[in-house]
């Protein structure tokens, strides 16, 4: 594997391998240790368009506990010329013999344009609408390790898909991995025909949530309601956000995620988010680390066999 | 200029293909039959298995000149029709500045002229400056050349504006020309609304957004009884909307280009924005009813629907990516290609890059006739090349059929008697 553009390519033989090595890495970073001598000497760059303090941490987390010497460049897109950017950007970053890339982008594809036109492994980090692949592989490894398996799980991933990349990736692993995965949001936030992408389509929670092991609340931003999409954050909170009520319609031992950051009582409920014995959510955080860690860690190493 | 004789050629006539010969005299079809003998002096071109057409009328391109000469100028233009076989052109009026003034129509037609080589015919601006906002003097641009009137690729989208437009024409016995998208449920988008857009996280355009202002503007065309035209027609719903209007005698006509019948959406895949175009392509079941509607004669013209880019607006995130194709030098080829498939017949689609278009446009081209200009394409049907990004004629290389292997092949281009390819 030469980049991580999404989790569309992959295949359930990589994505395992690339789970246990993540494994390894949870016990290496419980332990306090680090592996500083794995990337020793590569140049790993946080390429970020859009704003993002999460991912962009754990990235520079990851690269550095494997040894890594790590730069993030911001780069506002309003403040350069349209067009220009990504690819003077490549040019700019191959000159710079950067060994990895990681690349968030508000443009659906722009990762895999600049992987077309650079020297580095590039990784996604997000990119619009399409894929957000390492939080799909985190949430993987985060369900694995509560419920003891990533397959044969009913799994309900609830607001708004449409304009969700973490949906996306993880709706593509998760049916890959043999769940049963199911959107839960009302029509407006359902995009077009994705029920051929292998899900169910809900519009009810208590429907939707019936029967789930795991149920992940997607973050809904304030411009949804602006553009019609959704009446209010209350109306939404109403029917769709994730409160204790509405978890009760699912499976007893159901666990909650979400990718952060939150907007609480829009779709998710403060009681519900931090409730210790189902939230999964901080455990998210420490699983992203480790995964980011084990996407460096096989790219740096080269093509992955299966 | 020397007169030239075809021999052993087969003759695209109006009533239909025969094995036969054709005589170009002082820049004019002279004579064509069976048998002409042979005048002393011509050059004599004997092309067996070849098919001499009257020269393909293209009824919509954009061209880079006036204002984006970085992606073609009209000289390079010209250059790519040649090569196609393409002898005239309706030239759409978006460009930089927009043709809403009478010494712009004519400045259109004259450098036409100068390139010796291809006719062009210039639409003019619909709204001024292709706005949107106020009507354009259609009779004063018509006076001037205008052929119809049309804001390019933008929809007109407002339906008191377009009820106006085809009213206000119609007094002057012009065509409003649509781009049959409809600009709100099409804002932002940048792929057909479905599985595929929504695998790739891309803003949707629902196929609806066509259908809708086909039927509004089919309406508006019947209330005003003025002439509606559909650029690029590229869904199975629009083209039964069509189909109906023109059973009921409205005044609708309709083109496609290549792309809706040659590619579907798949082709978008890996975020090839080469295959990104406006409106954009379609599931394979609307391709095939483009196909249909091309057979049962419900679609009027293929029209290359050629858009020059330069590789700085194509190498883009997809959604930011300009859309449109070249399209001049690979219309007959690909057209050509649902010859070979079984699709439809070489009769039918000849009738659709030469007499449809020129019926439409109301000229005098088209059609072998003696005493016509000698716009002339001469193909060989099976000859086959490779189309190759970088390396077609013109100066745009902007192709969606970069690496297609296609048959049939233009060997020579005559425009009023003097060859201007091969």
């Amino acid at each position: 594997m030469r980049h991580l553009l999404g989790i569309e390519g992959l295949n359930p033989v990589a994505v395992t391998a690339m789970l246990d090595l993540a494994e390894n890495y949870v016990l290496l970073n419980r332990s306090g240790k680090t592996q500083r001598d794995l990337l020793r000497g590569r140049t790993l760059i946080n390429l970020f368009f859009e704003d993002s303090t999460r991912t962009r941490t754990s990235f520079e987390l990851a690269g550095k506990r494997l040894g890594a010497d790590v730069i993030n460049m911001s780069v506002a897109t309003s403040s350069v010329a349209k067009g220009e950017t990504l690819l003077d950007t490549a040019a700019t970053l191959n000159a710079m013999n950067c060994d990895l890339l990681v690349v968030r982008h508000n443009q659906s594809g722009a990762p895999a344009l600049l992987a077309q036109k650079v020297q580095a492994a590039v990784i996604n980090a997000g990119d619009g609408m399409h894929e957000h692949p390492t939080q799909a592989l985190l949430d993987a490894l985060t369900i694995r390790r509560h419920k003891g398996r990533i397959d044969g799980l009913t799994i309900a991933i609830c607001g708004d898909i449409a304009h969700s990349r973490v949906a996306r990736s993880n709706l593509l692993l998760l049916t890959m991995l043999g769940n049963q995965v199911r959107v839960i949001g009302p029509p407006t936030l359902i995009p077009a025909e994705i029920g051929a992408l292998g899900v169910t389509v809900y519009h009810d929670m208590q429907e939707g949530l019936a029967g789930a092991d795991i149920v992940m609340a997607l973050r809904l931003q304030k411009e949804r309601m602006s553009k019609g999409l959704v009446p209010s954050a209350r109306e939404f909170f109403a029917f769709h956000g994730l409160s204790a009520e509405k978890l009760a319609f699912a499976k007893p031992d159901a666990l909650v995620m979400h990718p952060g950051p939150m907007n609480r009582g829009v779709e998710i409920d403060s009681a519900v988010a931090d409730d210790p014995l189902r939230s999964l959510i901080k455990e998210q955080v420490e699983m992203g680390v480790a995964v980011r860690m084990a996407v460096l860690d096989t790219l740096a190493r080269g093509p992955i066999i299966g | 200029m020397a007169d030239v004789l075809f021999r052993k050629v087969t003759l695209a006539a109006p009533d239909g293909l025969v094995a036969g010969e054709l005589l170009i005299q002082d820049g004019k079809i002279a004579d064509f039959g069976t048998s002409l003998g042979t005048p002393e002096g011509v050059e004599i071109i004997e092309a067996e298995g070849a098919i001499l057409a009257p020269g393909l009328v293209d009824m919509r391109a954009s061209l880079g000149e006036p204002g984006y000469e970085y992606r073609e100028t009209i000289a390079s233009a010209a250059q790519a029709a040649a090569a196609g076989g393409i002898t005239t052109i309706a030239v759409l009026p978006d460009s930089k500045p927009a043709i809403d003034d009478p010494a712009l129509v004519r400045l259109i037609a004259s450098r036409g002229e100068e390139t010796g080589s291809v006719t062009l015919l210039p639409y003019a601006a619909a709204t001024r400056g292709c706005q949107g906002q106020e009507l354009a003097e259609y009779g004063l641009l018509k006076a001037a050349g205008a052929v119809a009137f049309t804001d390019g690729a933008k929809a007109i989208g407002s339906a008191r504006l377009m009820r106006r437009a085809l009213s206000y024409a119609s007094g002057f016995g012009a065509k409003i020309l649509q781009h049959p998208e409809d600009p709100e449920l099409s804002e932002g988008g940048s792929a057909t609304e479905g599985a595929r857009a929504t695998l790739m996280g891309l803003p949707g355009i629902p196929a609806a957004a066509e259908a809708i202002l086909v039927a509004r503007d089919i309406r508006l065309a019947e209330l005003t009884g003025g002439a509606v035209h559909f650029a690029h027609i590229s869904t199975g719903e629009a083209c039964a909307l069509i189909r109906q209007a023109k059973d009921r005698g409205l005044n609708v006509t309709c083109d496609t280009a290549p792309p809706y019948f040659d590619l579907n959406e798949t082709a978008i895949g890996d975020f090839r924005t080469y295959a990104k175009f406006s409106p954009p392509l379609r599931a394979d079941a609307d391709r095939l009813a483009i196909l249909a509607a091309l057979a049962d004669g419900t679609i009027d013209a293929i029209a290359s629907d050629h858009q020059p880019r330069d590789a700085d607006d194509k190498r883009l995130p997809f959604a930011e990516a300009a859309p449109g194709g070249a399209g001049l030098a690979t219309l007959l080829a690909v057209s050509l290609a649902q010859v070979h498939a079984g699709q439809l017949t070489l009769a039918q689609v000849l009738a659709l890059l030469t007499a449809g278009p020129a019926r439409f446009l109301g000229i005098d081209a088209g059609v072998l006739r003696k005493g016509a200009a000698a716009d002339l394409c001469l193909f060989d049907p099976h000859l086959s090349w490779l189309v190759e990004a970088g390396k077609l004629p013109g100066k745009a290389q902007n192709t969606p059929f970069d690496g297609r292997a296609l048959e049939g092949k233009v060997i020579g281009t005559w425009k009023a008697g003097r060859r201007v390819f091969g």
